[in-house]
């Protein structure tokens, strides 16, 4: 089960991201291998659909779930239609690594 | 004036993307499927898998009943004549948008929607958590609303409340006065 974190640096202290479409990087975290990847985004300067290529970027990569602070309108019919399910965490600062913690759970 | 384009809810896309007839004479037929539209898809579903009355599976779709027979008759002839002249069906586009339900973890606060609807939401999937509640419009949500939420769910037509029913989102219940959608007592978007 591979599951995506919107972030805003690519080390274990960076927080997560204010916006999911236009984060610094995607951490993908699988709790089972505990194997982590950062990606850089790629789509973090676009003017427009930065939201729909991010998610395209992590269907490609067979992720289930996303951790982001904050989800454009766009999205949630787009993740919805592709069972990716968006797990919202408001106005925190946590870290990463805080993060992968907790899914280990 | 332009009309104003109508979204309509559907809950989950189709497991599949359309069907192909067979049979010796289905290679030689015109190729050229027919396009049932996700809103039509799901007006049959409601109507002859749910088995729900045009009432109420208007309201699950967000539409007047007159639009739902309408959409609902399109369907049947759609899938007649597919029958008839031995033609695919391509189950794709429309207005519609997919909808999920929303949930509130009591541990770590963070909230998530459940984008399967045949699963069962049972616990938290950032912490872990078995305290769950199920509600609406996440974005809308602030801390004090969410101290006073009570676990009932009230009819924002008219008023009807039950108590809620741990597991089942509120959104799934249909008021048994009036047949619209149920709340939860206390989020936005329910005056009452
Ligand atoms: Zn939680
Ligand atoms: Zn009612």
């Amino acid at each position: 089960m591979k599951i995506a974190i919107a972030s805003n640096g690519n080390t274990l202290e960076s927080c997560i991201d204010s916006t999911f479409a236009r984060c610094n990087f995607f951490v993908v975290y699988d709790p089972e291998t505990r194997a982590m990847e950062f990606i850089p985004n790629p789509n973090k300067d676009l003017e427009e659909g930065a939201g729909s290529a991010s998610v395209k970027l992590l269907e490609s990569r067979s992720v289930q779930k996303i951790v982001a602070s904050e989800f454009g309108m766009k999205i949630k019919p787009l993740l919805d239609s592709l069972k990716i399910q968006m797990i919202v965490v408001k106005g925190s600062k946590k870290t990463m690594k805080e993060i992968m913690v907790m899914l280990n759970h | 004036m332009p009309r104003v384009k109508t979204l309509r809810k559907v809950l989950n896309p189709p497991l599949i993307k359309g069907f192909k007839p067979y049979g010796p004479e289905s290679g030689n037929l015109n190729q050229e499927p027919v396009n049932l539209l996700f809103e039509e898809y799901e007006a049959l579903r409601l109507s002859d898998y749910d088995m729900l009355n045009h009432h109420q599976a208007s309201v699950m779709m967000g539409v007047s009943r007159p639009t739902f027979t309408r959409i609902y008759a399109s369907a049947l002839q759609k899938i007649a004549r597919a029958f008839v002249e031995g033609k695919q069906i391509a189950i794709e586009g429309g207005k519609v948008y997919f909808d999920s339900d929303w949930y509130q973890c009591a541990g770590c606060g963070c909230n998530f929607n459940n984008p399967e609807r045949e699963k069962v939401i049972e616990s938290c999937p950032l912490c872990g958590t078995r305290q769950i509640i199920s509600h609406d419009f996440p974005d809308e949500t602030n801390e004090e609303n969410a101290k006073h939420w009570e676990y009932v769910c009230v009819c924002p037509q008219c008023g009807f409340e039950q108590e809620h029913q741990l597991g089942i989102p509120c959104n799934h219940q249909v008021c048994p006065k009036c047949t619209h959608k149920m709340k939860r007592k206390g989020t936005p978007g329910c005056k009452i």
